[in-house]
């Protein structure tokens, strides 16, 4: 294993959405700069739109929705629990990325006249844009960082962030990774770091048994989640789970937004609606288990009552762009749009600020508690930003980054800090038996999904944490034959880290929230009085894991009583008898 | 570390159908191509050197298609693994 010591300005961890974009933008704030753009696996296809993305699903255009109007929306969408200036900040410079997206040559939907053509899916207001072509976005992106030279190393694992006590707090200094093809040990001095590694979304287990059969990427395996954790940074809202209506066993997105359009909608087994609102949220996802529970499941996407073209239209964009091989999987089944409803089932959880609202605290310039520590898009808490939030987020990221550059130096890197994690990633390829890393993982899933996946009942996550405990221990057994099974053994750490993360942050919640995200069998009520706060969480000074609150910051958009509880009116009531 | 204590634990090898497939008629590997090993996110493919060909050689797919999609040759096809099937 040897070891090899980089030196770059701007250090950016992954290159999916967010990571190509804030690496662009540090590079344009100061060409100068030395930019790292690092990736897991290749920048050409990595990350949760490797194929493609279908749509914008909270664009903010002027002419179908306002900055405030939006923030307004995620307010009451995400329970009240936003720092509303991050949302804002979001909402704000939406329009310009859609802009610069459209210049760069990504193609959005427009009507007749140029005009984007924006359609309705929130409860409240129009932010949904459709990318029918969308497949391209990975060679639009790529192209970018070309042109603005940003230097980019593939299939390099970052594990461990470097930091620094310095005399205005912690700092950070780096990075280390290993390259999962010949298992060489990295040591990258930066200025500034972005994470931004994507979401925790190998954590529970899909309920094919299969560990990569995940709703994200499983590329995206909560690195970004457990780095940030270790280097000390404060995480927020990881109870806030993220648990999708999906294609049962196929695990990717049934689309409901980019068919309600088309006049696609949910229904349950006797073909009639349920849900008034298809925008994902923890109330709707409630309704929709609810609907299971209730024995008038499964759940179906129904298509069948649409023409010809319509059915023809949705095929075209479901089977090209996000998840193309969704086609594949419905002819195994025998499923056709024409004939069939899809079946579709709720999701293992994972954690994801895209869709939910879990990840590291930043403010609104994607800085995290730790100096010159930035983060953005998936794993970022700003709720319910999704691939637009994450490129202006990224592109926050990489401006504030650039910034730091200028009046910062470099943070000494600690010998004590690249011993100890050489060590630890070294270990597994030492061992001349153990435990296989995918054995480890689909027991630590499985516990997952036994003892967190909601509703969230106190002793079974007691009992969690316990059983987390034992497989930390199981972490010193793990074995790695070569450098790619070292890849899998190493995220097996930073899984069970946001297995911990996930029961401690919910046993710290005593109360319900956000529909099925946060339902505690235990705590039923919603409880404004004690818990209309943020819950964080970071690594204390005893190296122990702790959660404590963190006030909400004065809203800088009102928000009305009535408007407050619409997103606890998702369900169609009974039709009155005649 | 292994001790004189400590007992051999084996490992079983566990059969598994694999999802991607590549057809070696058409697979020009051979010539130098890595196009599908490059962008597969999970880095599961690899190329066999003593056929010439590209093959999956660990069972953790995405069916995300980038490897099928890139493919100049269309050698490659990509199943749903039969777990999800």
């Amino acid at each position: 294993m040897n070891t090899i010591e980089t030196e770059v300005d701007v250090l950016v961890i992954g290159g999916g959405t967010a990571g190509p974009m804030a690496a662009v933008k540090a590079k344009q704030a100061n060409p100068a700069l030395r930019v790292l753009l690092l990736e897991k696996a290749n920048v050409k296809r990595s990350g949760a739109i490797s194929m493609g993305m279908d749509g914008l699903n909270n664009a903010v255009l002027p002419g179908h929705a306002t900055p405030e109007q939006y923030v307004r929306e995620i307010t009451i969408a995400n329970d009240g629990i936003v720092n509303q200036k991050t949302v804002m900040a979001y909402a704000a410079n939406s329009h310009a990325m859609v802009e610069e997206l459209d210049r760069w040559g990504v193609k959005f939907e427009k009507d007749e006249t140029g005009d984007y053509a924006v359609k309705k899916v929130h409860h409240m207001g129009s932010y949904v844009l459709p990318m029918p072509e969308g497949h391209d976005i990975k060679k639009v992106l790529y192209r970018q960082l070309k042109r603005t030279r940003v230097e980019i190393t593939n299939r390099l694992v970052a594990t461990r962030l470097l930091t620094h006590e310095g005399p205005n707090g912690r700092v950070v200094a780096g990075a280390m990774a290993f390259d999962c093809r010949t298992a060489d040990f990295h040591v990258i001095r930066a200025k500034s770091v972005v994470l931004a590694c994507g979401a925790a979304g190998r954590l529970g287990l899909p309920a094919s048994g299969y560990l990569f059969g995940t709703y994200e990427n499983p590329t995206n395996a909560g690195d970004g989640y457990s780095m940030a954790y270790h280097a000390g940074a404060e995480l927020s809202g990881i109870e806030c789970f993220q648990i999708n209506p999906l294609i049962k066993d196929y695990n990717g997105p049934a689309c409901a937004y980019v068919t309600g359009p088309f006049g696609g909608y949910t229904t349950n087994a006797q073909g009639q609606r349920f849900i008034e609102c298809d925008y994902w949220s923890g109330q709707m996802m409630w309704e929709f288990y609810r609907e299971l529970q209730g024995g008038n499941g499964p759940v179906f996407l129904k298509l069948d009552h649409l023409a010809e073209e319509t059915i023809s239209q949705i095929e075209t964009i479901l089977h090209t762009n996000e998840r193309p091989s969704r086609g594949r999987f419905h002819a195994g089944r025998g499923t056709d749009y024409r004939e069939r409803m899809v079946e579709m089932h709720i999701s293992e959880i994972g954690l994801c600020s895209g869709h939910s609202a879990s990840g590291v605290w930043v403010n609104e310039r994607a800085q995290t508690t730790v100096r010159g520590l930035h983060s953005a898009g998936d794993m970022a808490c700003v709720p319910h930003n999704y691939m637009l939030g994450a490129f202006v987020y990224g592109k926050l990221a990489g401006e504030s980054s650039a910034e730091f550059c200028a009046t910062h130096d470099f943070a000494p890197v600690d010998a004590g800090q690249v011993a100890a994690e050489r060590a630890r990633v070294q270990a597994p390829l030492l061992r001349a038996n153990g435990l296989p890393p995918s054995q480890v993982e689909f027991k630590l899933r499985r516990m997952v999904n036994d003892y967190l996946q909601p509703p969230k009942v106190t002793k079974k996550m007691e009992i969690g944490l316990e059983r987390f405990e034992a497989i930390r221990e199981d972490l010193g057994q793990l074995q790695a034959r070569d450098p790619h099974e070292l890849m899998r053994a190493l995220e097996v750490h930073a899984i069970r880290d946001c297995a911990e993360m996930a029961a401690r942050a919910s046993l710290f919640r005593t109360e319900s929230r956000w529909g099925l995200y946060h339902a505690r069998v235990d705590h039923p009520e919603t409880n404004d009085t004690d818990w209309r706060v943020h819950a964080q969480l970071h690594k204390a000074a005893d190296g122990r894991m702790a959660c404590f609150k963190r006030a909400i910051e004065p809203y800088i958009v009102p928000i009305d009583a009535t408007d407050s509880s619409a997103y606890s009116r998702l369900r169609i009531p009974e039709a009155a008898e005649a | 570390m292994t001790t004189m204590t400590t007992p051999i634990r084996p490992q079983a090898l566990t059969p598994s159908q694999v999802p991607v497939t590549v057809d070696a008629d058409k697979c020009i590997a051979h010539k130098g191509c890595t196009v599908c090993v490059d962008v597969c996110p999970l880095d599961v493919l690899a190329i066999d050197l003593s056929k010439g060909t590209a093959y999956m050689k660990f069972d953790e797919c995405w069916y995300c298609m980038p490897c099928e999609k890139d493919c100049p040759t269309g050698a490659v096809h990509v199943e749903i693994p039969y777990l999800l099937r």
